[in-house]
């Protein structure tokens, strides 16, 4: 079932710069929706480091990745954007015209559709994606012998099933596959775990009880005529190396951040970044805005706080975009009553 | 001021100018050689993994926990760090790292 939607800007990526551009435009009584791959809002501020302090945003001495987020949702509550998570966008399709421009979005996931005025791409790194092992030929087992996630957990029965990995993705799927794997085997570098205790513990009690096999190394090269995975190897620390018979390998190494789609839509890229004015933080395609990490410009700073001022002045342009008769007040949310209305603070 | 030596995926052997107080990492990434950085320092990523030459890995900080953490989640070799956990400091003029292969 797919779902279309009309709205006045797609925001792409739910991180702190994609979320403060909500509040700017929501001032301008703009609408908009916001993609994001992460099941949660935040980008990387929520996925890598949500207990790390940052000591630089203005207003906040200190502030967590996490703390930051949270109090930039309470900000653009007032709102009301609609977020769509575990969603990437895969196309981006322009289908009006320079003055009036217009766009297609779709995403993979659920085959949404967006029709849209104009376009912010907030995506700072890029979409995050699981990491790959660099293991040769390991594209060729995808999807038939190496997943990187598991989505349903019924085509692991009776498989040889290898995990490999020491944080929580690696450890709770240890425990919750180990009953119906034919064998499971848990590979980690090292004899340490970054993961809840007591999954570590409950490992630990069903390789004591001969339930499943833990070892220690990495995998070096893959065993199977592609795409029929058959064995891992793995080298020891000593070098040594050793075979491990398996039907299927999941790799959780955690994320990493790729450019994606984004490549493809006809922006022009610098090395992985987009460039664009500072008048409005525009590409070269009209009514796509860039903003925080994702953007270049002479005098680029990746900061936090440069990407809020990115969207502050990108709404303005996008005002005309979507307004094109109106007039555009500058105001105060000091002493604007319309502006206070809008944030429902007005006395 | 003193160099360090960096070895791109490539083979090609660069020697860069360092900075004393710069992480190896930061000064990699001045030199505009191809390391990722994600993170930026926060040893939240490790796409900044270099392996280190044998005769320099005991004159470096050992790893802490948090780097061990994220070295987890890379193909490591017992030379592996993380170039944002090297702080430089002229003690390692003529450090000698590699970069090591991205994921795909």
């Amino acid at each position: 079932m797919t779902d279309h939607i009309e709205t006045d800007v797609v925001i792409i990526g739910a991180g702190p710069v994609g979320l403060f551009a909500v509040f700017e435009l929501g001032l301008l009584d703009i609408k908009c929706h916001l993609i994001d791959i992460l099941p949660k809002v935040g980008g990387q501020c929520a996925e890598l480091y949500p207990e790390k302090p940052i000591y630089d945003i203005p207003g906040f001495p200190m502030v967590t990745g996490q703390g930051l987020v949270d109090n930039l949702m309470a900000q653009i509550e007032p709102f009301h954007p609609t977020f769509h998570l575990n969603e990437m966008v895969e196309s981006l399709e322009s289908i009006g015209t320079p003055e009036a421009p217009l766009f297609k979005v779709k995403t993979s996931e659920n085959g949404t559709t967006f029709t849209c005025k104009a376009v912010i791409i907030a995506a700072g790194g890029g979409s995050f994606q699981p990491k790959k092992p660099p293991i040769d030929n390991i594209e060729a087992y995808e999807g038939t012998g190496v997943y990187y996630a598991v989505r349903k957990m019924e085509r692991f029965r009776g498989k040889k099933v290898l995990i490999v990995g020491g944080g929580d993705s690696a450890l709770d799927w240890t425990v919750n596959l180990q009953p119906i794997a034919k064998r499971l085997t848990l590979l980690h570098r090292r004899d340490a775990f970054r993961a809840a205790p007591h999954t570590v513990e409950k490992m630990r009690s069903l390789v004591a009880a001969g339930d499943m096999d833990l070892h220690l190394g990495q995998v070096t090269s893959l065993k199977g005529e592609a795409p029929v995975l058959e064995g891992a190897v793995i080298r020891k620390d000593d070098g040594s190396e050793f075979t491990v018979d398996c039907d299927v390998m999941l790799p959780f190494f955690g994320l990493t951040m790729k450019l994606g789609p984004i490549a493809d839509w006809g922006l022009n890229l610098h090395e992985n970044v987009i460039p664009v004015d500072t008048e409005k933080f525009e590409t070269n395609v009209p009514g796509i805005f860039a903003i925080g990490d994702i953007n270049t410009y002479p005098g680029k700073l990746k900061l936090i706080l440069s990407g809020f001022h990115e969207g502050a002045l990108a709404a303005q342009k996008v005002h005309r975009y979507v307004y094109p008769e109106k007039r555009l007040l500058f105001q105060y949310t000091t002493s604007s009553t319309s502006l206070q209305k809008k944030l429902g603070v007005a006395a | 001021m003193g160099v360090i030596h960096v070895t791109d995926r490539a083979g090609q052997r660069h020697t860069l100018e360092a900075i004393e107080g710069w992480r190896v990492m930061e000064i990699i990434r001045d030199w505009g050689l191809p390391i990722e950085g994600l993170c930026g320092g926060a040893c939240e990523c490790a796409t900044c993994h270099v392996f280190v030459a044998e005769e320099w890995l005991d004159k470096l900080y050992p790893p802490t926990e948090e780097e061990e953490d994220q070295l987890d989640t890379v193909m490591t070799q017992p030379n592996s760090r993380l170039s944002c956990q090297i702080l430089w400091t002229p003690e390692l003029d003529g450090l000698e790292v590699t970069l090591a292969p991205t994921g795909a």
